[in-house]
């Protein structure tokens, strides 16, 4: 994240310089504002649709949009925050796509309750992230948060991954504040849950590689 | 006054303020007694903030840096023609 320079009183971030000027025609400060973003904004679109070439997509889709829609930025939130609400939109957008008979929104699925009541309260390994090899923990992590509806996936990413307060993610994704806090709750136990089938402690004899074979 | 025994559900309902810091004076110290005598919501605290820990620090899904030149050349030429 840029730093924050101070002007009196006043904490003005860096990116309302560059906007301005890419607002005045300057592309060399809309490009400085892609450099600075394109890789949150990839990794929120790939989270959301589970696909890279959608991914691959949004992300240009979604930077054209903010450039054609600068003078339409008001500055009453975070550039970053405006430019994740074009992403998250175009990325359900996709899904709704992909799934033609089936209307996708940030609310699809939320009606589940696993995650309410946690059932698998063993301990983890103190180093569960020792327990498997790096390419490894990151297909585990995959396949776990793919298994949430979206619309628990998409508030764990923006609040947790990309660090996003709960009331940015409440602007961006257009919901109250107890409603982010409730799915962000839920998604949290949910992950839990299913992560703890690949990092707790095991019996004797049990491996966590018989475990990550079963499972997939 | 002493601190009040709030039940697993209710500790599940502070949970989330509790992790990102937010909770009040009070229900700190109410959610830190209970972790002390509830051997099952001191897991369940513990693994959840292990969850979310995992899940900032690994990146899931990097951007190579070819694809991200590839992408951003992309982005930049659609928005010199616009």
């Amino acid at each position: 994240m840029p730093n924050i320079q101070v002007q009196g009183e006043e904490e003005i971030h860096p990116d309302v310089a560059l906007v301005a000027r890419a607002k005045e025609g300057d592309t060399a400060a809309f490009e400085q504002l892609v450099r600075q973003y394109e890789r949150q904004i990839f990794r929120i679109a790939q989270h959301i649709t589970q696909n890279r070439e959608d991914a691959e997509d949004i992300v240009q889709d979604a930077f054209l949009k903010a450039y054609q829609k600068l003078e339409q930025f008001q500055g009453n939130s975070k550039f970053y925050t405006w430019l994740v609400r074009i992403a998250v939109n175009e990325s359900l957008m996709r899904l709704r796509k992909r799934r033609t008979a089936k209307t996708v929104s940030i609310d699809e699925d939320i009606e589940t309750e696993e995650g309410s009541m946690p059932r698998d309260l063993a301990d983890w390994s103190p180093d569960p992230e020792q327990m498997y090899g790096q390419s490894e923990l990151a297909e585990i992590l995959r396949k776990t948060i793919q298994g949430l509806p979206p619309g628990f996936r998409t508030v764990f990413v923006l609040r947790d991954v990309e660090n996003l307060s709960t009331e940015e993610t409440a602007e961006t994704l257009g919901l109250s504040v107890p409603a982010v806090k409730s799915r962000l709750l839920r998604a949290r136990l949910q992950l839990r849950e299913r992560l703890s089938r690949y990092f707790k402690i095991r019996k004797d004899g049990d491996t966590p590689r018989d475990l990550h074979r079963v499972s997939r | 006054m002493g601190t009040r025994h709030v039940t697993c559900t209710e500790f599940l309902a502070e949970l989330t303020d509790y992790l990102d810091g937010k909770a009040n004076a009070a229900t700190d110290a109410e959610i830190c007694a209970h972790i002390c005598v509830c051997a099952h919501c001191k897991v369940m605290l513990d693994t959840t903030r292990k969850t979310i820990q995992i899940y900032r620090d690994q990146e899931v899904y990097e951007l190579s840096p070819s694809l991200r030149e590839r992408l951003h050349n992309a982005i930049m030429s659609k928005c010199k023609r616009c």
